[in-house]
C-alpha cells in the first residue's frame, strides 16, 4: 500500500468515527503532534502539584489537609496515565522526563501563578480544574484510544477536585470579612489567567484545524473558553462573588456571557518563560528529581540482590 | 521468564538516570467476577516494584479487587495488516451466528 492509499484510509477512518491505536499506521504530524499535546498534558499534571503542595502543610484542618493531599497525589497519578500514553507513540518516558527539566517543553502557564494565600487553593480547584475538565471531558472522545482512555480515568477521577475547591471558596465567601477578601482576591488573581488555559483565540491558534479535522479535539479554544465561562459566572455569583471583568455581560440572543478582551500580551508572556514562578517551578522539579536518586538507585539494588 | 530472562536488560541502567526501566503493561479488575482490562503501564525494575507501582497509579480509588502486571515485551500482539486473516470470522461464516438458523425470532 502506498503512503497516499495509507493516508486515505487513515482519513476514512476518522471519519468514521474510529479510534487509532497505537500499532495503526498514522500520518507523521498526527503522531508528533500527539506526543506534543499528551507531553504537555503530562508535564501540567506534574508541576500542577507545586503551586498546591505548597499548602498541604498549612492547610486550615484535617478535613483540608485530606482533601489536598489526595488531589496532589491524584496530579502524579494523572500525569503518569499521561506520560504512559505518550509512550505508546514511540517517545520514551526518559527523553519526555528530560523535555521537561531541560526547560525544552512546555506545560500550562496557569502554573506559572504563585499561590499567596490559601484561598488560592480554593480558586485553583474550582477554576483551574473546572477549566481542566472541560478540555479533558472533550479529549475522552479524542481520535487516539489510549489518549481517550486515560481521559475517561481522569474526568472520573477529577470531579472531587473541582468540588473540594468550589467548597473552600464558599467557605470563605461565607466567612467573615477578611475571609470574603482572601477569596474575592484569589478570583481577582485566577479569574483571566484560568481563561487563558485555553489557548490563544482561534484566529490566532496554529494547531486548532489540524487537531479539529483529526479528530483530537471537538471543539475549538474559544468554543472550550464561552463553555467555561457560561458555567463560571453563575457559580461565582452563588458564592457570592464578583468577577473581576466590567465588560462582562450576558448576551440575550445567543444566551452566552460574554467577557471583555483577553490580555493576550500576558499570556505570551508568560508561555515564553517571563512568569512569576517559571525558574522556580523547574528548579523545584530538578531537585526533586536530583533528591529521589536515592530511591530509583535502592530499588534497583534491591532487584539486582534478589536475582542473585 | 524468570530472574534469567531479565539479567541483560538492566546491565547499564544504573549508569543511566534511570526511568527507563522496563515496561510493564497494567491490567485491572474492578469487581470479582469483572474480566482484567487494561489500564496502562508503568515502569519498575521488577515484577514486584512493579505491583507496588501499578497499584500506587491505577488503584488509588476502588474498586480494584486484583491487578495484574506482565512486563511489555513478552507481550506477542497482533498487526493492523494482519487482522482480516488472523481476526476472522470474516462475512461469509454466517452459520457461526444464530441468526442464520430460522426458527423462532429473537
Amino acid at each position: 500500500m502506498n503512503e497516499a492509499e495509507r493516508a486515505r484510509r487513515f482519513r476514512a477512518r476518522i471519519d468514521a468515527g474510529e479510534k487509532i491505536e497505537p500499532k495503526d499506521w498514522m500520518p507523521d504530524a498526527y503522531r508528533s503532534q500527539l506526543v506534543r499535546m499528551i507531553s504537555q498534558h503530562a508535564h501540567s499534571e506534574i508541576v500542577g502539584q507545586l503551586p498546591e503542595g505548597n499548602w498541604i502543610t498549612r492547610a486550615p484542618s484535617l478535613r483540608r489537609k485530606l482533601g489536598l493531599l489526595a488531589k496532589v497525589q491524584d496530579e502524579a497519578g494523572h500525569g503518569l496515565y499521561l506520560y504512559a500514553a505518550a509512550e505508546t507513540l514511540g517517545v520514551s518516558r526518559e527523553e519526555l522526563v528530560d523535555g521537561l527539566l531541560s526547560g525544552a517543553a512546555k506545560y500550562s502557564s496557569i502554573f506559572n501563578y504563585p499561590t499567596l494565600t490559601w484561598a488560592d487553593i480554593g480558586a485553583i480547584g474550582w477554576l483551574v480544574d473546572g477549566a481542566a475538565i472541560l478540555n479533558q471531558t472533550m479529549l475522552t472522545k479524542c481520535s487516539y484510544g489510549p489518549y481517550a482512555r486515560a481521559m475517561v480515568r481522569i474526568c472520573k477521577e477529577e470531579r472531587f477536585h473541582e468540588r473540594q475547591g468550589y467548597e473552600i471558596m464558599r467557605a470563605l465567601a461565607q466567612g467573615t470579612a477578611a475571609q470574603q477578601s482572601l477569596a474575592q482576591d484569589a478570583l481577582d488573581r485566577w479569574w483571566w489567567p484560568t481563561l487563558m488555559m485555553f489557548g490563544p483565540p482561534d484566529d490566532a491558534s496554529v494547531h486548532n484545524e489540524t487537531l479539529m479535522a483529526w479528530g483530537v479535539k471537538q471543539k475549538s479554544n474559544d468554543e472550550l473558553r464561552q463553555w467555561f465561562v457560561d458555567l463560571a459566572v453563575p457559580q461565582a455569583q452563588a458564592l457570592p462573588l464578583v468577577i473581576p471583568d466590567p465588560e462582562l455581560r450576558f448576551d440575550v440572543e445567543t444566551k452566552h456571557w460574554r467577557t471583555g478582551p483577553i490580555d493576550w500580551d500576558e499570556f505570551w508572556r508568560v508561555v515564553r518563560g517571563g512568569g512569576i514562578c517559571n525558574r522556580d517551578r523547574l528548579r523545584a522539579r530538578r531537585e526533586a528529581h536530583e533528591e529521589g536518586q536515592w530511591v530509583r538507585e535502592a530499588a534497583e539494588a534491591y532487584t539486582k540482590k534478589r536475582r542473585r | 521468564m524468570g530472574a534469567r530472562g531479565r539479567r541483560g536488560v538492566h546491565k547499564k541502567a544504573s549508569a543511566v538516570k534511570d526511568t527507563q526501566w522496563p515496561l510493564w503493561e497494567v491490567f485491572v479488575q474492578e469487581k470479582t467476577g469483572s474480566p482484567h482490562e487494561h489500564a496502562g503501564s508503568v515502569h519498575a525494575p521488577d515484577a514486584e516494584l512493579a505491583l507496588q507501582n501499578a497499584r500506587d497509579t491505577y488503584a488509588r480509588r476502588g474498586p480494584v479487587t486484583s491487578v495484574w502486571v506482565v512486563e511489555a515485551r513478552h507481550i506477542s500482539a497482533t498487526t493492523p495488516d494482519d487482522s482480516p486473516f488472523l481476526l476472522g470470522p470474516g462475512p461469509e461464516k454466517l452459520y457461526r451466528h444464530p441468526r442464520f438458523y430460522k426458527g423462532a425470532k429473537e
